[in-house]
């Protein structure tokens, strides 16, 4: 056994507004850099839609992640039988996205609005490529282009999730009755088997041991680009004005220090909680070979209880320091994922393991207009605790983009948000009745105390209740050179603040 | 006199050139080794560039450097005609694809306004070194023919003569013009190394990553006796 300590985000889908507070502030920590302007490290997407950049979740376009093949994992970039395939693509990446498939930098010309000689028109401020400097004829494609599910037939209607839905199931990207869409705030997962560090020929990329980040070193990397389309989130971003790539850094100088990231810490909803798992890094393999039904299951079993006192002993053993463990025992990432069983990763069928884990969102019954109702829409159904198959969000899509396709792990945690607000509404209002509930929570497998942390949690939560993150003591470590730290002063993480780094002449 | 100044001094000037001139980037300005790839703002027209430049190119310096180093086993496998004329002929055809990806990638730089932009007065000045070689490389072959026979008895014997630090430039003083043009030219490359996007070459980390575990792990606690990149399965 290898234990090691992972810090890890989640999100509660249900709650995220999608104001895009966490996408700027996030950008304006780290990424307001010429050669960085198009890259989000945090974005977030509406779902069903295109995402960014357009279609990331068609590995048959990017072949991004890995697959099993001959009993062993591969990754699907090198399409042949060995690594040697990928470095005779060393001068051309077939399946590297290119800017347009994210958007051109686009600043507008303000300055005419002052500038301009007094004439018959208003003047405008039309936009300008942050590349080249030109005047754009038209702006076609931005961050967010179908936010909030704007021309969906033309964007969400390429979601690769929609994959196995029935044509009147895809009716909820056109009929408004059955119309809904909800927002995926995304991250780099910091995944377990990263496909990132596994594609890099230069070994600049790599995953921290004491916290589970993972880094690009910039001196090392060489502009090959293997980590963009290996990537199936496609999470590293290649600036294309110094030749380097970055990635969101889960700002490590800020969760170093036990601060909550720039983004976590900005949340409007409060839908986001970080916390560290302990995990068994000899099964990771195992893990990521495991058939698609049983992945979840697969990563909620290769993390360790925390309170198990060999756990604890091996994890001493390890070198992990008892507040990482008190963290660990108390980290809603453990709870929220491994205990109760309502979080799932995104696209685990990605192999890459990764560590950021979602409570899929709930949403109203369908409604259908009744012969008898005179056209008037009714819900289909009144029994709301088992018919979350009836929702307007179709289980499959669910299934698709949370848990590799297996529909039984999103029902069970569909239910179980049903299960906990059914308890409360009992509790405050009391119109449930007493058996109903508790038949309900037994079928779901959950205690009144399991309730009432939940609701704590993912209601009322506090700062210190969903942001359990310990200091990682980087004064004691032997292999932090302080002179490179010193030299590294004015740059900003591991965006680069000084100005020889950005205009590159070489 | 000229002669032994280009090809007996100019050689050892541009060589320290391109050694101290990489150790000191390579020292102080580690961050920029590498060639700042654009295929990330253009991708079409690349793929007709560098596919056939890089797999032409590579091919035709392997060859050279054989050439350069055994003479003798060029001289082997041409003592049967057949097999010259094999040799010669895939060596212009590597040329002819050299030169077709150099020239979709000199147009490329040309007229696309996103490379442009990204296009700096070093990269314009090696695309030049690079044309002038392709193309004096290919009159060669054309003019006069048999180099991999005649470069045994002229370029080789000169090379030897400037490694071993005892120059003799009268193998090459009586070279045509345009063979002169494409030895000094190549020194000039050399010499361009560690200016230039061509520093790319000289990175040693690709070949590591056949042999490396996948996954790459740092620690900072661990004491200095544990090497920094760990494996895990
Ligand atoms: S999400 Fe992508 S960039 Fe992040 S660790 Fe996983 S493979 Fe690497
Ligand atoms: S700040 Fe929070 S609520 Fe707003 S979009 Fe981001 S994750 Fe959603």
């Amino acid at each position: 056994m290898d234990i090691r300590a992972q810090l890890s985000m989640s999100f509660h889908m249900d709650k995220c507004i999608g104001c895009h507070t966490c996408s700027v502030s996030c950008k304006n920590v780290w990424t307001t850099r010429r050669g960085a302007e198009y890259m989000w490290w945090n974005n977030v997407e509406t779902k069903p839609g295109a995402g960014y950049p357009v279609t990331w979740e068609d590995q048959d376009r990017y072949r991004g992640g890995w697959e099993v093949s001959g009993g062993s994992l591969r990754l699907k970039l090198l399409k042949g039988p060995g690594k040697i395939r990928s470095l005779a693509n060393i001068f051309f990446q077939p399946n590297l996205p290119t800017i347009d498939d994210y958007y051109e930098p686009f600043t507008f010309d303000y300055q005419h609005l002052f500038n301009a000689p007094a004439g018959d028109d208003q003047p405008t401020a039309r936009a300008r490529s942050l590349i080249t400097g030109d005047f754009m004829e038209k702006i076609v494609l931005g961050p967010n282009w179908d936010d909030d599910m704007g021309g969906s037939p033309l964007y969400a209607s390429n979601d690769p999730n929609l994959k196995g839905l029935s044509d009147s199931q895809k009716e909820m990207l056109t009929k408004f009755h059955k119309l809904f869409f909800f927002y995926l705030p995304r991250i780099c997962n910091h995944c377990l088997n990263p496909a990132c560090v596994a594609s890099c020929p230069s070994g600049a990329i790599y995953k921290r041991g004491e916290d589970g980040i993972v880094l690009i070193d910039q001196d090392t990397c060489r502009a090959w680009r293997f980590c963009v389309s290996a990537c199936p989130f496609k999470k590293p971003y290649y600036n294309w004005a110094n030749g380097k790539s970055e990635k969101c850094i889960f700002c490590y100088p800020r969760t170093e220090t036990g601060q909550a990231n720039a983004c976590a810490h900005a949340c409007t909803g409060r839908i986001r909680f970080v916390g560290v798992l302990l995990y068994d890094a000899d099964k990771i393999e195992d893990v990521a070979k495991s058939s698609d039904e049983r992945l979840v299951e697969a990563m909620r079993d290769i993390c360790l209880d925390p309170n198990d006192p060999k756990v604890i002993e091996g994890a001493i053993k390890a070198g992990i320091t008892q507040d990482w463990i008190t963290a660990a025992q108390n980290s809603p990432a453990y709870n929220l994922f491994v205990k109760w069983r309502i979080a799932t990763p995104n696209h685990p069928e990605f192999r890459t393991v990764p560590m950021n884990f979602y409570i899929p969102p709930l949403s109203p019954i369908l409604h259908d207009s009744k012969a008898g109702s005179g056209g008037v829409f009714d819900p289909i159904s009144d029994e709301f605790f088992n018919d979350v198959d009836k929702m307007r969000v179709p289980l499959r899509y669910l299934a698709n983009m949370l848990s590799a396709g297996n529909e039984q792990v999103i029902a069970e945690s569909l239910k179980k948000q049903m299960a906990v607000r059914m308890y409360v509404r009992q509790q405050r209002v009391g119109d449930v009745g007493e058996s109903k509930v508790k038949s309900v929570l037994s079928d779901v497998g959950l205690t009144a105390q399991d309730c009432e942390d939940i609701y704590r949690l993912t209601a009322l939560g506090t700062f210190q209740e969903r942001f359990v993150i310990p200091e990682t003591h980087r004064e004691t470590m032997t292999t932090v050179e302080p002179r490179t730290m010193y030299e590294k002063r004015g740059t900003i993480g591991f965006g680069t603040k000084k100005q020889h780094l950005v205009s590159r002449t070489w | 006199m000229v002669d032994t100044f280009l090809f007996g001094g100019m050689p050892y000037i541009l060589i320290m050139i391109a050694i101290v001139g990489s150790i000191w980037r390579f020292t102080s300005n580690k961050y920029t080794w590498s060639s700042q790839s654009s295929q990330f703002v253009e991708n079409k027209t690349l793929f007709f560039g560098s596919f056939p430049w890089h797999y032409g190119i590579i091919t035709i310096i392997v060859g050279h450097i054989v050439g350069l180093i055994i003479p003798q086993s060029f001289l082997w496998w041409n003592s049967v005609p057949v097999r010259l004329y094999i040799l010669e002929l895939s060596g212009l055809a590597l040329a002819f694809l050299a030169l077709f990806g150099l020239l979709a990638l000199i147009y490329r730089r040309l007229t696309n306004t996103r490379v442009k932009a990204l296009t700096s007065s070093w990269d314009v000045l090696l695309l030049i070194v690079l044309l002038i070689q392709v193309v004096t490389g290919i009159g060669n072959a054309i003019m006069y023919r048999w180099g991999s026979n005649w470069f045994a008895a002229e370029a080789s014997p000169w090379f030897y003569s400037i490694i071993t630090l005892n120059p003799d430039v009268s193998y090459i003083a009586n070279l045509p013009l345009i063979t002169k043009v494409h030895i000094f030219n190549a020194m000039i490359f050399i010499g361009l190394i560690p200016f230039t996007r061509l520093v790319h070459f000289v990175v040693i980390n690709p070949y590591k990553y056949l042999f490396r575990p996948y996954q790459v792990v740092r620690w900072y606690s661990r004491s200095e006796k544990t090497p920094n990149i760990v494996q895990y399965k």
